[in-house]
């Protein structure tokens, strides 16, 4: 079968900077797909690359098994797109919202009516529909987005950080109903974000950095190739306390960002020693199983650096 | 396409609707436009030719297209905030040719400028405006606002499509659409201006998109103003300049 999404050697630059530098990727069918990085590691570009709204600089893109640059109708088509910031009329109501879109995609007549309902239906918004969009909260002007995107019924979403200003119950509320559409539809769902929780929803895991794809696997088999224990230690000097560690317990302690990192097969036996011989020096220590921001670590050499883009 | 022109110009049109405060903008600028400049310069006002044409009657025309600027104005500035806020990367991604976007933003605009010139010549319905239209020239005159709605609209979009904010957008209004707008004959008439400016308004194509407009109000009467050239070369200027934007639109909006 063709897969979703079949990416080879893709580049892109921003002026002489390369935001995409050499991608290779597939996506399978039915796939739950995330691609994890931190601002800047191109994961927008590529979305953008995807979405048709960017031309490769070199290299193949294929989605749904259409090329994106010379049939780029047939992918528009293929794909239901959902982006950070709202592309809702906000004074439109949700219906009127609604059928706009659908109108986009050429549907019409009754089709659409009862697509329409039946969205609205089952993403809970038939109370609001007669509401314009400007009067509703966050998290329902996403579940909108959401509708919007399914009502040409595509076979691939397409989100980029679909939950980006969402508080945690919205974010839960969001991935069930994600969830519950794509097990039902079987549709193919690619999301970005640059959150390591949301991360783990999905069942295959592109982690980007610097314009590559530093590994892609499911997040379970990518935490299994971390086998120790990880320790994380907060202090004055994290450099200099880094140091000390390792000579002292002759042991890989390394600095990363403004924390110590050591990766331990026994970390409850190393952790008392720890505190022991530098008590003055710690302000906060932690053991914990490899999550998916030590793989990032480990794979880049670097601290993820999540914070919410200031734009 | 069809499809999506309708829909992304009902989408103007509704949304004009909802914002109130624009709705009486476009309704009262004109009016009180038309009025204080109008009453003012009424008594210095004097017309070469020999016509009897009173400053309010000459000025009328021009508040019309006035009104069409505006609204092109309005609803073009949008496809920057569109930019900005999402909505038209949502139109981006769908499968609509990007020329459905130029012909229902330049539809839309003509639609919403010919309504709000309709309203404001219930005027004339009034003794405050003094103009002998016939049916014949009304109808005339209507579809000339269409047309050159149509036109400046897809001139607003020419602009708009490249511009990353809205404060790009009043920077080039000031210094290119108004005095599009103010060299047109539309406050003043071609023929008493100083030779230069004479010049740049015989080269800007609105001035023989109004002096159409202004002809169709004295169809079948006498008097009247004249033009700046014959209507026939009037109309084929007026056109050419026209059709050219909205191709220059079309490109612009096909490349990015």
């Amino acid at each position: 079968m063709v897969p979703a999404v079949a990416v080879e050697s893709l580049t892109y630059y921003y002026g002489d900077r390369p935001a995409l530098a050499g991608v290779d990727l597939q996506i399978p069918r039915g796939a739950m797909f995330g691609i994890l990085g931190p601002n800047g590691s191109g994961k927008t570009t590529l979305f953008r690359i995807l979405a048709t709204l960017a031309v490769p600089a070199s290299g193949q893109v294929a989605v749904a098994g259409q090329d994106v640059v010379t049939r780029r109708s047939e992918v528009r088509r293929a794909l239901g797109v959902v982006f950070q910031t709202s592309s809702l009329d906000d004074k439109l109501t949700v219906t009127e919202n609604l059928r706009h879109h659908g109108h986009l995609y050429g549907c019409s007549g009754a089709g659409l009516r009862q697509q329409i309902d039946e969205l609205l239906q089952r993403l809970q918004l038939q109370d609001r529909a007669a509401d314009r969009v400007e009067t509703l909260s966050g998290g329902l002007q996403r579940r909108v987005e959401l509708a919007r995107c399914l009502l040409h019924r595509p076979e691939i979403l397409l989100l980029d950080e679909p939950t980006a200003g969402l508080d945690p119950t919205a974010r839960l509320e969001y991935w069930r109903l994600l969830t519950e559409i794509q097990e039902r539809q079987n549709a193919t769902v690619i999301f970005t974000t640059h959150w390591f929780e949301e991360a783990e929803r999905a069942n295959l895991l592109a982690i980007m950095d610097s314009g590559r794809l530093v590994a892609c696997e499911s997040p379970a088999t990518l935490k299994s190739t971390i086998s120790r224990d990880v320790v994380t230690i907060h202090g004055d000097d994290p450099a200099a306390l880094a140091a000390s560690i390792a000579s002292q317990f002759n042991c890989d302690a390394v600095c990363v960002g403004n924390a110590v990192r050591i990766e331990s097969a026994s970390a409850t036996a190393l952790l008392p020693r720890l505190l022991e011989a530098f008590e003055d020096q710690v302000h906060s220590i932690s053991a914990s199983k490899a999550t998916l921001e030590d793989v990032y670590v480990q794979r880049t050499g670097k601290a993820f650096d999540a914070e919410e883009p200031s734009e | 396409m069809s499809l999506s022109v309708y829909t992304l110009l009902l989408r103007e049109v509704i949304r004009f609707y909802r914002q109130p405060n624009r709705v009486i903008g476009a309704l009262l600028q004109p009016l009180i436009f038309w009025l204080l400049i109008g009453s003012g310069l009424n008594a210095s006002f004097q017309i070469g030719g020999g016509n009897d044409v009173s400053y309010l009657e000459y000025f009328y025309p021009g508040v019309l297209l006035m009104i069409l600027l505006f609204t092109s104005i309005f609803s073009t500035i949008t496809i920057i905030e569109d930019r900005r806020d999402g909505f038209l990367q949502g139109v981006l991604v769908a499968p609509v040719p990007r020329a459905a976007i130029v012909i229902g933003k330049a539809l839309g605009g003509m639609l919403l400028g010919v309504l709000q010139c309709l309203v404001f010549m219930l005027l004339m319905l009034t003794p405050m405006v003094d103009l002998p239209i016939t049916p014949l020239g009304f109808g005339a005159a209507v579809l000339c606002l269409a047309v050159i709605g149509f036109g400046l609209t897809a001139l607003g979009v020419l602009m708009a499509w490249p511009l990353k904010s809205s404060q790009e957008y009043h920077a080039l209004m000031s210094v290119l659409l108004l005095p599009l707008w103010l060299f047109s004959g539309a406050a003043f008439p071609v023929d008493g201006a100083p030779a230069w400016l004479h010049w740049l308004m015989q080269v800007n194509p609105l001035t023989h998109a109004l002096a159409l407009l202004r002809h169709c109000f004295y169809v079948g009467v006498e008097g009247g103003v004249t033009g700046p050239a014959p209507l026939a070369v009037s109309f084929g200027y007026a056109a050419l300049a026209g059709v050219a934007t909205f191709v220059a639109a079309l490109l612009i909006v096909r490349r990015g």
